[in-house]
């Protein structure tokens, strides 16, 4: 396969937001999380658990809280005051409307799905009616004394839970008085802390209110006499958050120390009706605060400071013992923040508020397998840019992705409604060629999008209607790529063949020829004989895909944990293969050596690898984040007494 | 697992069923359909899975049908013979049997048989057996008497062997019974005379047989209760000699009726009988599966309205009198398994069935065992009943007879040859009843003591303590030392009490009878020799393992070590026994034990002899810390976790005793010094491999902290 010098770049800064909400939408099977940015991304966790959505944020918002409501509305609400809805489609925002209750701490949707709820810093309950294009204020419940940091309805809507600062206030909906107040005891393990936050509520179709506090304790109480029922003391320190499956059967909490607990409802004895709340499992995959939690059916979510997203299948829920059964963490997003000048050796980084423009060095030196070679050069960071141009024409503002064409003459935007325009480059001046409009009936936001090397095609995708493919010199569209179940995780479009290479979150690839449209050979042929299985196991996404400028049989493309060169011309991997060899063929013969040898050539040397590439023929770029890198910009965790240290 | 299902009734209104119950249910051509027959003038056609009749035909008042109507699986007609002697062949279509083909007969017919693949059979009364076919051509020929006078035909059951016909009837004449095997492919009747064995009073009540290889296994319910199986073979070994031959009965199932009412029985498959009859004399009448393989009762039914005694099986359903009306009860059976038959229900109990209560049930008869403290109902292993010479007695019952009367050596060499032949399944339990039936006359006999015989059925490899658990002592009795090593090496499930015999004898046994004996030695390498060759090194090579640091703690033992190493050589480094008395304590050092079980059992050895085996132990220890890898030469040597669990073990047992005696006092210190060397050599290593652990560390550290490096990769 050959060798190559390999710059491996561990500058990239970068430090994903903690993980401040997650919503687990069933209808859908999407989980959606906001990080403390204001960041909202929606994984489909159908889809192999893609990243398929996502919203940037703004240092103005930070999101408190999110649901789903009218069952694929999503909404979120912040410490600006403000109740935003997200366009899932064109991928912006549809509206904020102003609470005027101050931040808001907290947010729920009614059981009937007509309803949105919002606890305010002024200690305000506001119930918001869900139209089909807006919400609309219908009243405020009994003003309470301090701020609201939960809310949870009754599944029959008539009653709700709000937690407050030392104190459970049940509301009659209809009414909107308080008809309990369920004070917390402040006291912790003898000794009397300043206050105690309800930091969650869950209210039950029995009539039962869960409620978890900065005290550590899990509490049981009786909506209907307002009495404490039971207590769980499960942590030292703050119970931030709490989830309940929707069969009531089991729910989750998640403490500042990182634990997460579950809790299900299990029978006192065998045979016997009567049941009782239990503390079953405790999970330990978190390092900071586990902010958020959610319940699906089949698993435990939760995330937190630490910015890792952990879904914990539960075991005797999983029906079929497979790799989506294995616990998932997904930390890095599913998209490219890196790109890179191959002609003058530049890497520019994206940040959430800023971008960072950074120099390869160079050596001159040549090594063997595993040499760390002197550099004659070393890089350099050439810019920071912070200032956005306002001086762009209305359409091009949101724009949803943008690239350049290999010669840097044309621009081709993505726009939030689903159109793709395309604009000339002059020096210091820019024209608007075309406008490619929507296909009729969609307005789903093209996030992917891949230019051919000679300029002639450009290929576009969304995140559920397929690859279109339009000839950029007529000006139309030449077709469109027969639709698959799983979103495209990455496209390019190979330089001379012209064939669309597309990679799906199933961990399926497809090669597609433009001039012909139709699929290629291989690509049949790769798709009748199936991938290896432990190619279709891996957990991220392929996140970029590029070409040999020389050898036009090589396509490379990597996740967070490998790269891969495939080689077209070899044999393809069966399941009984080793699909990935580490060690050099040492002191084997040449014939072993080429029965064995398969078309995916794959090294695991760097990870986590946020982008890799080829600049040359024979020099490749590798960015990594080790994750040890963001763990140091992490405020320090909570100190927990080990044995032994 | 056995299991019964939910049952269901064919006719609403009862059958005219007479005193006797039915005449007979048969199979059609059809699945599912069975024709039935009542003992008056009535043939229905059923449809089981429907529950509802698809023809009926009755013959003329006056007539009477003497025989269950069955189908011709080749042409798809019904036969019936009524009064006896006149046949009557109709098919679907035909509506009154009265137009129907007729035939009739120069002998009274007892039964028409019939199964798939083959003619139907007409068998007579007198024995005599005619294909249809050849009786239709000619309806009036003669028809020989092949039984005697007053000997009656009591059953008969036809079966396809490798394709050939083959017919049992048996017969009986003023309380004897009498089988007979009619094949026809050579047209040879073979008559057997069934042996009732000890129960001499009883009477047979029901039969059932099935194909096993190559006999036909006959199993009968007798009056006593219990079922009895006897082989006949299908193939006589010398038709023309044994015209008469004589066959047991060999008891299957104990007490499962009780033997007063009419009680049917009938084969399901090779390991289940359905039994139909009360389980005690008081109780209501119940449907019993039975596993004749674990003998345990797998479900039972009860039939609250009373049978007629009558059980028929086919495919998957009981056939079976329910008061008056006829009852389909599904059966099914799932592969056995050993907690199945064990009683365990795989799915609960099914509404409507009890097990009764009468049976033994696994779980709760520890708390009844005083209650059944008269003769076992149940015997768990099949008990061959005893039987004067007979050719179809298996080899092994033969072998055991030789071993009741015959010289030891005559013993050896029918042994020999039994070994020399194919092994069957339960080869094993065949070895074990052998070696039982060896060890009963060594009992009874104290100068009979076949040790040839014993070893060469130890070493066929399929023994194991349970299977004979006399041998061992037999052996200790004996001071066979050879054998209790062999059965050390071979057994794996030597109870600790005789693990422990064993080391008390090997310990205490003179060195001149050892000599004598012929001991297994390859676990034992020559550590006589090398101790003459490593002399020399010996002393420097305690010292290298035992080193030298400056520290405190260790100085006194070194220096005492140092002092007086010659001492201490001569100590340790000779081997304190023999060495056929090592490869026998090394035999012990191999067996499986649990700590719990063998401590006590260790404090029983004398004191001096703890002080040899740990004299030993110490010696293999050090020798075993000779080289690096802390093995001992030879083949299959013990291991050193064996010979330090070994040590704490006697330690342990004996700590008092040891620290007491002054004989062992100076192997304590020794062992003591030794010790204490070896634990600060290890933690010595210890900190050597935290150093080496740090440096790695740092070294992955210094390429993970670089931001920025050019590095050469090579894909291959």
């Amino acid at each position: 396969m050959g060798e190559f010098k390999v710059h491996r770049v561990r500058f990239f800064n970068y430090v994903p937001s903690g993980i401040r909400c997650v919503a687990y939408n069933n209808q859908s099977n999407r989980l959606a999380v906001s990080r403390t940015d204001g960041t909202v991304e929606i994984y489909n966790l159908s889809a192999n658990y893609f990243q398929e959505k996502f919203f940037p944020g703004h240092e103005s918002r930070a999101t408190e809280a999110l649901c789903w409501a009218k069952g694929q509305r999503l909404f979120s609400a912040g410490l600006n005051g403000e109740i935003i809805e997200y366009d899932l489609q064109a991928l912006n925002i549809k509206y904020s409307m102003d609470a005027f209750g101050g931040p808001i701490w907290s947010m729920a949707a009614s059981p009937s799905d007509s309803q949105l709820l919002v606890g305010c810093e002024d200690g305000s309950v506001k119930l918001f009616q869900i139209n089909p294009d807006k919400i609309q204020f219908e009243r405020n419940f009994d003003l309470q004394k301090s701020r609201i940091l939960s809310l949870s309805w009754n599944p029959s809507g008539t009653h709700i839970a709000a937690g407050s600062i030392d104190y459970i206030s049940v509301f009659d909906v209809k009414s909107g008085s308080a008809i309990h107040k369920m004070l917390v005891d402040r006291q912790y393990m003898g000794v009397s802390k300043r206050k105690c936050i309800i930091w969650g509520v869950a209210f039950l179709s029995d009539g039962t209110v869960i409620s978890v506090d900065s005290a550590g304790k899990v509490q049981f109480w009786d909506s209907a006499t307002g009495t404490l029922v039971k207590t769980h003391l499960v942590a030292n320190a703050d119970v931030q958050s709490i989830a309940v499956s929707d069969q009531e059967d089991s729910f989750v909490v998640g403490t500042a120390e990182g634990t997460v607990f579950h809790f299900q409802l299990v029978s006192v004895t065998s045979n016997s009706s009567e049941k009782q709340w239990v503390r079953t499992k405790p999970f330990q995959h978190h390092t900071h605060d586990v902010r958020t939690v959610a319940h699906s059916p089949t698993a435990l979510i939760s995330g937190g400071t630490d910015t890792h997203l952990v879904i914990r299948p539960l075991m005797e829920k999983v029906e079929v013992k497979n790799y989506d059964a294995a616990l998932r963490k997904i930390t890095f997003p599913h998209r490219r923040l890196i790109s890179c000048s191959k002609k003058r050796q530049l890497l520019l980084f994206q940040f959430s508020h800023h971008l960072d423009l950074w120099r390869l060095g160079s050596t001159v030196a040549t090594g063997k397998h595993g040499d760390t070679l002197p550099l004659s050069k070393d890089a350099d960071h050439l810019l920071h840019l912070k200032t956005k141009v306002s001086k762009m024409p209305a359409f091009l503002r949101s724009a949803v992705q943008i690239l350049f064409s290999e010669d840097s003459t044309k621009l081709f935007v993505a726009s939030n409604q689903g159109s793709l325009h395309i604009i000339r480059l002059l020096e210091g001046s820019f024209k608007h060629l075309h406008t490619f409009q929507a296909q009729s009936g969609t307005v789903e936001s093209m996030c992917l999008l891949a230019v051919s090397p000679d300029g002639n095609w450009l290929a576009a995708s969304g995140t559920s209607a397929g690859v279109h493919v339009y000839n950029v010199k007529r000006l139309k569209l030449h077709c469109t790529v027969p639709a698959y179940n799983f979103p495209v995780t990455a496209l390019a479009i190979a330089p001379k063949t012209n064939n669309l290479v597309i990679a799906h979150s199933d961990q399926q690839i497809f090669e597609y020829s433009i001039p012909d449209k139709q699929y290629t050979e291989w690509s049949r042929t790769i798709q009748k004989q199936g991938f290896h299985y432990l190619w279709l196991q891996r957990d991220t996404p392929i996140t970029h895909i590029s070409f040999h400028p020389k050898r036009p049989m090589h396509i490379l493309l990597h996740d967070a944990y490998m790269f891969c060169i495939i080689d077209k011309s070899l044999p393809l991997p069966n399941d009984k293969t080793l699909l990935y060899n580490p060690l050099p063929p040492t002191n084997e013969s040449d014939v072993i050596r080429r029965r064995t040898a398969h078309a995916f050539k794959i090294s695991k040397r760097y990870k986590p690898l946020l982008f890799m590439d080829l600049l040359d023929e024979r020099t490749l770029v590798a960015v990594e984040r080790p994750l040890d890198d963001i763990i140091a910009q992490l405020p320090p965790p909570i100190k927990k007494k080990k044995f032994g240290t | 697992m056995a299991a019964l299902e939910e049952e269901f009734t064919l006719s609403a209104v009862p059958l005219g069923a007479g005193p006797d119950g039915l005449l007979g249910v048969e199979q059609c051509d059809k699945t599912d359909q069975f024709l039935i027959t009542d003992s008056g003038r009535t043939v229905i056609l059923y449809k089981v899975s429907d529950q509802k009749p698809l023809g009926s035909w009755s013959v003329k008042q006056g007539q009477v049908i003497t025989c269950p109507a069955v189908c011709n699986f080749q042409t798809g007609e019904y036969i019936v013979v009524h009064d006896s002697k006149v046949l009557r062949l109709w098919t679907n279509e035909d509506v009154n049997l009265d137009k129907v083909f007729k035939a009739t007969l120069s002998a009274e017919v007892y039964r028409i048989l019939s199964i798939p693949g083959t003619e139907p059979l007409v068998l007579f009364k007198e024995g005599a057996v005619r294909g249809l076919e050849a009786l239709l051509a000619e309806p009036q020929q003669k028809i020989e008497t092949v039984i005697s006078d007053e000997e009656v035909i009591k059953w008969t059951k036809f079966f396809m062997v490798f394709r050939h016909p083959a017919l049992i009837f048996i017969t009986e004449k003023h309380g004897n019974y009498f089988a007979y095997v009619q094949k026809f492919n050579s047209s040879v009747v073979s008559k057997y005379t069934l042996l009732l064995g000890q129960e001499e009073k009883s009477v047979i009540q029901s039969f059932t047989a099935s194909l096993c290889r190559k006999f036909i296994s006959l199993m009968s319910l007798s009056s006593d209760g219990c079922i009895y199986e006897t082989l006949i073979p299908i193939h006589p070994s010398d038709p023309e000699k044994n015209q008469h031959q004589r066959v047991v009965r060999s008891l299957l199932l104990k007490t499962v009726v009780s033997g007063n009412a009419r009680n049917a029985l009938s084969v399901l498959d090779q390991d289940h009988v359905a039994v139909l009859g009360p389980p005690l004399p008081a109780s209501k009448e119940c449907l019993s599966i039975w596993n004749t393989k674990f003998q345990t009762l797998q479900i039972s039914k009860e039939l609250p309205q009373g049978t007629s005694g009558q059980l028929w099986y086919y495919g998957e359903h009981l056939f079976m009198l329910h008061g008056k009306i006829l009852t389909v009860i599904p059966y099914k059976c799932e592969m056995s398994s050993l907690a199945g038959a064990l009683g365990k229900l795989k799915h609960g109990q099914d509404p409507g069935t009890q097990t009764m209560p009468h049976f033994v049930n696994w779980e709760t008869s520890q708390g009844l065992g005083s209650q059944n403290a008269e003769p076992s109902k149940r015997i768990l292993r099949r008990r061959k009943i005893e039987a004067s010479v007979q050719p179809e007695v298996p080899a092994s019952q033969q072998l055991l007879s030789t071993i009741k009367k015959d010289s030891e050596k005559h013993i050896e060499m029918e042994l020999r040859k039994f070994l020399a032949i194919k092994r069957t399944p339960d080869f094993h339990t065949v070895i074990g009843d052998i070696v039982i039936g060896l060890l009963g006359r060594c009992k009874t006999e104290p100068s009979f003591y076949p040790r040839n015989s014993l070893m060469q059925l130890i070493q066929m490899h399929v023994l194991s303590y349970s299977l004979c658990p006399g041998l061992m002592e037999v052996a200790l009795e004996k001071t066979d030392v050879q054998m209790l090593q062999l059965c050390l090496q071979q057994f794996p499930d030597i109870p600790e009490a005789v693990t422990c015999a064993c080391l008390k004898m090997f310990l205490s046994i003179g060195d001149d009878s050892l000599q004598e004996t012929d001991v297994n030695m390859e676990s034992v390498s020559d550590y006589s020799d090398a101790v003459q060759e490593e002399q020399m090194e010996e002393q420097t090579g305690i010292l290298q393992n035992g080193f030298n640091p400056e520290e405190d703690n260790c100085d006194n033992c070194d220096k005492e070590l140092s002092e007086k190493p010659q001492n201490t050589i001569e100590e340790t480094t000779s081997c304190p026994v023999i060495p056929k008395r090592a490869a026998l304590l090394n035999a012990v050092l191999h067996s499986a034990y649990s700590e719990t079980f063998l401590l006590p059992h260790l404090k029983d050895i004398p004191a001096q002899h703890i002080t040899l085996f740990l004299q030993y132990l110490y010696f293999l220890y050090l020798k075993c810390s000779e080289n690096a890898t802390m093995t001992l030469p030879g083949i299959h040597p013990p291991t050193l976790n064996q010979i330090m669990d070994w040590i704490c073990l006697l330690l342990d047992a004996n700590f008092t005793v040891v620290v007491m005696i002054p004989e062992a006092k100076s192997l304590l210190l020794s062992l003591y010094k030794f010790v204490k060397s070896q634990i600060c050599i290890c933690s010595e290593l210890n900190k050597i491999e935290v150093s080496f652990r740090e440096l790695q560390k740092l070294n992955q550290e210094k390429n993970n902290r670089e931001l920025y490096s050019i590095e050469v990769l090579e894909l291959f």
